[in-house]
Formats: structure tokens, sequence, C-alpha cells
């Protein structure tokens, strides 16, 4: 397709991962990977696999960041690191 | 730690680099991965098996054995949750909390007093409570039938677009999922409790499989969908489409009930008394 | 100078993708929380499959879906106007294996929780010694 829009997600993407990773806040890394799997989903359907997106949309970007959400709510929020 | 890490994944990273200098173009049609078994999947799914969907007819026809190993794995990861996670004995170890609905007072019940579950004056609220919010139950209430038809079309309806039996199990609970937190917790235990979960996701391993023995039993070979022509009376490339809706259907059901059971033990940490 | 330049517009994208997958593997080995490191693993996964499906992408072809279904099953396939579906299938499976590892590995996480009331592994190793 169009390469400048697949560029442009690819740096998203690069920008959403390492931002997922560094924040001190647990449940913003959590949807910061929801954010994460939603573009990752975008950048399949740019390349034509359509089933795979999809199962990467309903996964990812919904039951996943859920579970997520879920595990740090039972435990603790903060982190040094 | 962190600088062994860096460094560490700079090697392998640049290691990696020059490797890929070896890679084909991108999109190039005559690459490795584009000859050989899927020209034959390409070229021959349609006259074999009669289903559009390439992905569909590859997974669950040609590749039947990784699907069912597939969904095996997945079950095997609901049963370990429980087994991990679940809490059997009842003790009221902890306080509970009735709040009057009238009045708006919050009782705290220590532990060992008894309690009337169900009275019409007093409700059962988990520690961290919000006002009931109007919009949020009523969208929810009319929402989620929708979602479930459109899980129930999205399995039926994997031959000719995309989707199939595993996206549209993952909706179907994301539907369940949608009621447990706009309402609560026990609330949507008590629709579908947790003997049911681990029944149905049972339920959809066995369809998957004895799909499979049947093939074996009428004659050939184990999850060769073309037996199935003498018991719905079509012809083989037929039966192979039906096989294919079949072991679909189980493999939806068994993922709805794993993603339900993941999500009641992670959001009450095993006890299923409170929820998100 | 002219080589190095084809070189890097036609290879950049592998090199996106390489490079994704360091950030999660870092993410795995160097952070020191138990989420994070769930975090990294998750992210290494699903560049892993970005890779795979880059593999089977065609120039000037179309989804795998054969087009008029069933009347296509009377006319030959011409097999470069569809993209390579194996890679489709194989990635499938990979994200399901992915999203049961998750809940695994999130129950684990709760269940050391409640053992050690911490998260974070230095503490965690410290009140495992003693």
């Amino acid at each position: 397709m169009i390469w400048q829009i697949e560029m442009v997600i690819l740096i998203i993407v690069i920008i959403l991962a390492v931002g997922a990773l560094a924040v001190k806040d647990l449940l913003g890394a959590a949807i910061l990977f929801g954010a994460y799997s939603f573009m990752m989903c975008l950048l399949w359907a740019i390349m034509g696999a359509v089933d795979v997106a999809f199962t990467e949309a309903s996964v990812g970007a919904g039951v996943s960041t859920v579970l997520f959400v879920a595990a740090v709510f039972r435990t603790s929020r903060r982190t040094e690191d | 730690m962190k600088i062994g890490g860096l460094i560490l994944v700079v090697i392998l990273g640049s290691v990696l680099i020059y490797g890929s200098l070896e890679f084909p173009t991108w999109g190039d049609p005559a690459s490795p991965a584009s000859r050989h078994v899927s020209l034959y999947y390409i070229e021959k799914s349609v006259e074999d098996t009669s289903v559009p969907n390439l992905v569909t007819a590859v997974l669950a026809d040609y590749r039947g054995y990784d699907t069912m190993f597939e969904t095996i794995v997945i079950f095997a990861a609901g049963i370990g949750c429980i087994f991990l996670l679940r809490i059997f004995r009842k003790e009221e170890t902890e306080t509970r909390l009735y709040r009057h609905i009238a009045t708006g007072i919050t009782l705290r019940i220590k532990k060992g007093v008894k309690f009337p579950e169900a009275s019409a004056a007093f409700e059962r609220i988990d520690s961290v409570w919000v006002p009931h919010d109007f919009i949020v139950k009523t969208t929810c209430r009319l929402i989620v039938p929708f979602i479930q038809i459109f899980g129930l079309y999205v399995i039926a309806h994997g031959h000719h677009s995309p989707g199939g039996g595993f996206q549209g199990g993952v909706i179907l609970g994301a539907a369940m999922i949608l009621y447990a937190v706009a309402f609560n917790l026990r609330s949507a235990i008590r629709r579908m409790n947790e003997r049911f979960t681990v029944v149905l996701s049972t339920i959809g391993v066995f369809i998957y499989a004895g799909t499979g023995v049947l093939c074996v039993l009428l004659g050939f070979n184990y999850l060769d969908y073309s037996a199935l022509a003498r018991v719905f009376g079509v012809d083989p490339v037929m039966a192979r489409s039906h096989g294919i809706l079949i072991v679909e259907i189980g493999v939806g059901i068994a993922v709805m009930a794993v993603m339900v059971t993941l999500y009641y033990n992670l959001a009450s940490a095993g006890k299923h008394d409170e929820g998100l | 100078m002219d080589a190095f330049f084809n070189v890097l517009i036609s290879r950049a994208n592998y090199w996106v993708y390489i490079v994704l997958m360091m950030i999660g593997l870092y993410g795995i080995i160097a952070k020191k929380n138990l989420v994070k490191k769930i975090l990294g693993m998750n992210i290494l996964q699903t560049a892993v499959i970005l890779f795979y499906i880059s593999i089977g992408a065609k120039k000037n072809a179309t989804i795998p879906i054969i087009e008029h279904g069933h009347d296509a099953a009377h006319t030959a396939v011409t097999a470069t106007l569809y993209i390579n579906p194996l890679p489709h299938v194989l990635m499938l499976t990979a994200i399901v294996v992915a999203v049961a590892t998750l809940g695994v590995a999130l129950t684990l996480v709760i269940k050391i929780h409640q053992q050690y009331h911490t998260l974070e592994e230095n503490e965690i190793l410290d009140k495992a010694r003693e």
C-alpha cells in the first residue's frame, strides 16, 4: 500500500513499545500495550493478512488488555523500575 | 544487569541484521516461501474443499492436526489457571460489606456472623464500590446481545470472509467479560457459573477430536473429512466444507469458555466473590 | 555509497522488525518488575509474528480469499494474484499460544504477589533467601 502510512505506523509502534516498557505506572503500561497491539493489527491489515489482523484486534486490543488490567488491579500498581 | 542486557541485545541485533542482508526483497513472488506447498494450496483449495477463504481451509483441513493441538493448548491454559489460583474452601475469613439501599449506610459484617444473602433492603457491595451508573449498565444491556450475534456470525461465515472459529470464540467471550465489568462479577457468575464454563471447554475439545475419531470409525484416516460424505449425503468436496464448519464450532466453544474462565480467576484472584 | 543506499532501502523494514524484537528481549532480560517482563515477552512474540507475515507479502497481490468463490472451482486460479496464506495460518496458532501463555503467566504473578507482597525481582530473591 502507500508506503508513507506504513512508515508512520512503524515509527508509532516502536515509540509505543519503548513507552510501555519505560513508564513507572503499571496501569499506563497495560494501556500502552493495548494501543501497541492495535497498531500491529493495522500493520498486518496493510500487508494483506486480514485473518491475522482480525485475531490480533480481538485478542490483543480486547482480552489481553483486560487480563493485564485485572492482574494489575489485584497486585500493586507502582513500580520503581 | 541493564548494561549487560544492553550489550547482549546490541550484539544479537547486529548479528540478525547481518543475516537479513541475504533475504529476498520484500514482496517478491519468486521468493522461496511462496513456491512449493503454498502454490498447491492457492490453486487447488477451492476445487478440493469448496471453501474460498484460503486461511480457514488450510487451518482446519490441510493442517487440522496443528489446530487440534492448539485447541488443547488453550484448554490446558484454562485448566492450569483454575488449578493454580482457585480457592475452593468457603471460609468467611474476611468481612463482607452490605449497603442499605434506601439510606446509603454501609454495614461491615465481621466473620462468622450470619446475614441473609438476598434481601430487598440490603445489597452486597465490593470493597471498591462506585454508585449505580445508569449509562454504562443500560448500554451494556443493549449491546451484549448484538455482540453475541456478531460472534456467531463470525464463526459461521468463516468460509467466505475473514474470521473463523477462534475469532468468533474470543468475541463471544468478550461479550461475557463486558457484562461482568459493567455489572459486578457475582451477577455474571450467576449467569454462567464455573462448572458450566469448564464443561463447555471440554465439549469444544471433544467436538474437534470426536470428528476425527468419527472419520476413523467410518474407515478413512484421522481428520479426513471426506469420510463424512456418507453421513451427510453429499459429495466428498462439500463434506470437507461441512467438516471444517463443525471443527470451527468446536474451537469457538472451547475458546469462549477459556476466555471467561481466565477473566473470572484473574479478576477475583481465585475467590470468585468480587471483581474489577 | 550508492550500493549501500540501495541495500538500506530494500532491507530497511526487516531492520525495523529486528529492532522491535530486540526491544522485547531487552524488556525480558533487564527489567526487574515481573509485569514488565511479561510485557517484554508479548512484545517479542508480536514482533516475531510481524516478521513472518512480512515474508508472505507479494507485490500487486490481493488478500487470500478467492473471489467469486464457488464459480472459481471451474476456472483456473493464478497463484501470483493471491498472497501466500501459509504464514498467516502458522501465525494464527502463534497468537493463540501467546494469549494462553499470557493467562498462565499473569496467574503466576498474582500467586507470587500473594506470597511475597512485592513484584520486584530483587526483593523477591532477598525474601526467598532468608
